[in-house]
């Protein structure tokens, strides 16, 4: 029988510079595993990107993380305003962000596809007023 | 190249990390856009920027950066200084400006990541 090991994080929204805590802590996890660097390397920059969105859109939320012997799944949650256009958001370049955030080095519209290029299965569920979460892959 | 062949080039100042000085890094990137760096660059070891927060040095983590170079004098608070240490991450701040640092480093061999 395949061994998963589940991980559970809370990402406080309230707080960017302790943004992507998460995402260090799945990263060093992956490593003690003996995972597949490349492997690691794609989920790494998903689930970053992942949390610092939550941070920025979403006033925080929660990431779970499933990691067996072939695969390691993400999904992301959070109660933020919801996504208004999907696919838009999808854009490369395309973003609501403000400019405070774009100061921080972030903002470009680049979050949501990054997160789809450096995955196997990537799967964006939203609705305004409500909520996302987003399901994502990476298999080695 | 060593990252101490960096520094010197750079005339930077070592901020922390300085036991790591020995370490070969083999390709550079500059960026101020973090979101740029985690798209398009996944191959550098060094990322000279002129953004100072600690996702300058989450996004090195996340990308296996061993080397921040800062520009333009600047220097990042002891927060970001305190999480590059915990990660191993070598920091040097240099008063060249992104231009002539990128133009010196790959005037002695540095070339840029993919």
């Amino acid at each position: 029988m395949a061994t998963h090991h589940i991980l559970n994080y809370v990402v406080p929204g309230d707080d960017f510079t302790r943004a992507g805590e998460a995402s260090s802590a799945v990263k060093n996890t992956l490593k003690q595993l003996g995972i597949d660097n490349a492997a690691i390397r794609k989920v790494s920059i998903a689930i970053y990107e992942g949390e610092i969105n939550m941070v920025i859109h979403a006033g925080g939320g929660t990431i779970t993380v499933d990691i067996s012997d072939q695969e390691v799944a993400m999904i992301l949650q959070d109660k933020g305003p919801g996504i208004a256009d999907i696919s838009k958001a999808m854009e490369e370049g395309f973003s609501t962000a403000p400019d405070e955030i774009r100061l921080l080095g972030f903002g470009a519209g680049m979050g949501l596809p990054n997160m789809r290029k450096f995955t196997d299965e990537f799967n964006l569920q939203s609705t305004l007023g409500i909520g996302t979460t987003v399901t994502m892959k990476v298999k080695f | 190249m060593k990252i101490k062949e960096i520094q010197d080039i750079l005339e930077a100042k070592i901020l922390c990390g300085a036991h790591l000085l020995d370490t070969d890094v083999t390709h550079a990137c500059a960026a101020d856009l973090m979101s740029d760096v985690l798209a398009y660059d996944h191959s550098s070891s060094v990322l000279l920027t002129g953004l100072c927060n600690p996702q300058v040095v989450r996004t090195a983590e996340m990308l296996d950066i061993r080397c921040l170079v800062f520009v333009r004098n600047k220097a990042p608070d002891e927060q970001t200084l305190e999480l590059a240490k915990s990660k191993d991450i070598v920091v040097m701040t240099t008063y060249h400006m992104m231009f002539s640092s990128c133009g010196l480093l790959y005037q002695n061999g540095m070339r840029g990541g993919a």
